[in-house]
């Protein structure tokens, strides 16, 4: 077996710790608290799918609500049509579904680049949101389709159980555990000699095509994961969400998609998921505190594209590298 | 022995004769310079061979195999590669990872999605020996966008040539440096490349670069090849020298 690299050490020793705190985080805090965590957790997931995308491959996508809306709705459907409740399935189902959907909307899309590609992506979207809003007979139309909680590993919810203790530990535990195996899947990946050729399609299209890099077929399998990985964030929102409309297909959760990443940074692999996790929270306050939420955000946005254009995770990057250059008294 | 050959070789771009019925054989082997005015369709030659643009008609044979409608992916896995005459290069990479990409691709290694690029300590071993052949070895972990240009013209170069390619391409590999860097380039250049065994085919407008490097040199002029012949044969060509030499020297 090979030695860990130099450069996956760090990492790995940084993320350590964070998984510790995360671990414990449910026996400290309120259940709601460690609800809206998971929540966190979930679009975290969605969004380092969605930057595989737009920070390793160049492609800004705005249509990624429809392989969560997929992988929400693969899920409502197996448990309505199919009557399962084990959440290995049910995730399974979501994998599926998404990759299904993301292979042939990749199709269509990948031999686009630009704005071309981001139209696209966004027009497929709401053909989605479409047929969710109108086979009502199939989808529950507006009112959505409701998912009971899930068996986690076979168990089920214990006889009297509260919901939240149950969302707040057990399914916490399982979306933790999900989503370390999703962003150490993730981290390989984009460090992987694919990686690499992603990196350099996004750098050098002409010249990725000259070192022997078959372009389109590289950001299809991109399209792909990214897919699936977002469908899977869908999967696993369900059970917290209790239920799933129209509404997670249409374009403006696209739009948050990209919100997670622009504000956590789509140059550094950690920005979508810290991203993701903070704008979870912002928004959670903002709803609760003003009825003009969106324009707080919308204000968050713009203060963000141009004081913070690397996002958090750009800043924090470039204060470490300044305190490191800095001479010491 | 012939290793590249086109026949009535021809690209029109509208009333543009760019590359207008050429005849062009490489020999295996040799470093051939490839010298004409702007517009003279040297870039577009290699373009078309390189699989960049394509044909309007005429054929491109490469060891004996018709490549004339090959992908630009198929040509490359039959050897042929090419810098470029505006440096071409991955900027975020490190200058590392540019070649290590091009030798993962090589290997076939790209598709690999479950394995550190880092931990392959082969390709990182072969790309730290391409960077020390080429003078970079220096530069391994600087982003290849924050290089100098004649370390970027060295870099585009060693990444076409990581590819291990039979023939090579190099669009005015000392276009955009200042004079005294031309001399230095083009050793490391020519000593890599000999060594290598690779046959070449030089792109430049600097006629001392290409009298001192190139033994065969290939005169064309408005989409025609004017000369073909040795430095001294080129030098007392009467048409290279009115179309081609005297406008430099007006220049």
């Amino acid at each position: 077996m090979s030695p860990v690299p130099a450069g996956t050490r760090r990492p790995l020793a940084a993320a350590g710790p964070i998984v510790l705190v995360l671990a414990i985080l449910p026996w400290v805090v309120e259940p709601y608290e460690t609800v809206l965590l998971s929540y966190g957790l979930v679009f975290a997931i969605a969004a380092l799918g969605f930057n595989l995308l737009l920070g390793y491959t160049g492609l800004l996508s705005f249509g990624h609500s429809a392989y969560f809306g997929v992988g929400a709705y693969a899920v409502a459907f197996t448990v309505k049509y199919l009557k399962v409740s084990s959440m290995e399935l049910l995730l399974l189902a979501g994998i599926l579904a998404s990759a299904l959907v993301a292979a042939l909307f990749g199709l269509v899309c990948v031999r686009y680049t630009r704005i071309f590609f981001g139209i696209l992506t966004l027009a497929l979207s709401q053909v989605l949101w479409s047929l969710a809003f109108k086979f009502f007979w199939v989808t529950g139309g507006t009112d959505g389709l409701r998912v009971p909680t899930p068996t986690l590993l076979g168990v089920s919810i214990g006889a009297g159980q509260d919901k939240m203790d149950f969302l707040a530990h057990k399914y916490y535990y399982y979306v933790l555990v999900v989503f370390v195996a999703a962003t150490a899947v993730m981290w390989v990946i984009v460090h992987s000699p694919f990686g690499k050729a992603l990196q350099a399609i996004r750098d050098n299209e002409t010249r990725a095509e000259f070192v022997g890099v078959q372009v389109w077929r590289y950001r299809w399998v991109a399209f792909l994961i990214s897919g699936v990985f977002t469908g899977l964030a869908g999967a696993l929102w369900v059970p917290l969400n209790g239920l799933t409309t129209p509404d997670i297909l249409v374009w403006n959760f696209s739009g948050e998609i990209v919100f997670f990443t622009v504000l956590g940074g789509f140059k550094t692999f950690a920005g979508p998921i810290v991203g993701a996790v903070v704008f979870n929270y912002l928004k959670t306050f903002a709803v609760g505190y003003t009825v003009y939420w969106q324009m707080f955000l919308g204000v968050v946005l713009v203060t963000l594209v141009l004081a913070l254009p690397t996002g958090i995770m750009g800043m924090v990057a470039r204060l470490a590298q300044k305190s490191r250059r800095a001479p010491a008294p | 022995m012939s290793l590249l050959k086109t026949t009535q070789l021809t690209k029109y771009f509208g009333e543009t004769h760019a590359v207008d019925h050429v005849d062009f054989t490489v020999t295996e082997g040799e470093v051939l310079a490839l010298i004409g005015s702007n517009g003279a369709g040297k870039t577009t030659l290699i373009n078309l061979i390189s699989g960049l643009i394509p044909v309007d008609s005429g054929a491109i044979v490469f060891q004996g195999a018709d490549t004339t409608r090959d992908s630009i992916h198929e040509k490359i896995a039959r050897g042929i590669a090419r810098s470029f005459q505006l440096v071409n290069l991955f900027d975020q990479l490190s200058t590392l990872d540019n070649l290590a990409l091009a030798i993962f691709s090589r290997d076939g290694k790209t598709r690999k999605l479950f394995r550190l690029s880092d931990a392959d300590g082969a390709v990182r071993e072969e790309a730290v020996a391409v960077l020390q052949q080429f003078g970079l070895a220096g530069k391994a972990g600087m982003l290849a966008g924050g290089l100098s240009q004649g370390e970027r013209k060295l870099l585009d170069v060693a990444v076409a040539y990581a590819l291990k390619p039979k023939l090579l391409f190099l669009d005015e590999p000392t276009s955009g440096v200042s004079t005294r860097e031309k001399a230095p380039i083009m050793d490391i250049i020519t000593q890599v490349v000999r060594a290598g065994g690779i046959t070449a085919v030089i792109v430049e407008h600097d006629m001392d670069v290409v009298f001192k490097y190139c033994p065969r040199i290939v005169a064309m002029h408005q989409g025609t090849i004017l000369a073909d012949g040795t430095p001294d044969e080129i030098r007392n060509n009467e048409q290279v020298t009115a179309n081609l030499l005297g406008t430099q020297r007006h220049a």
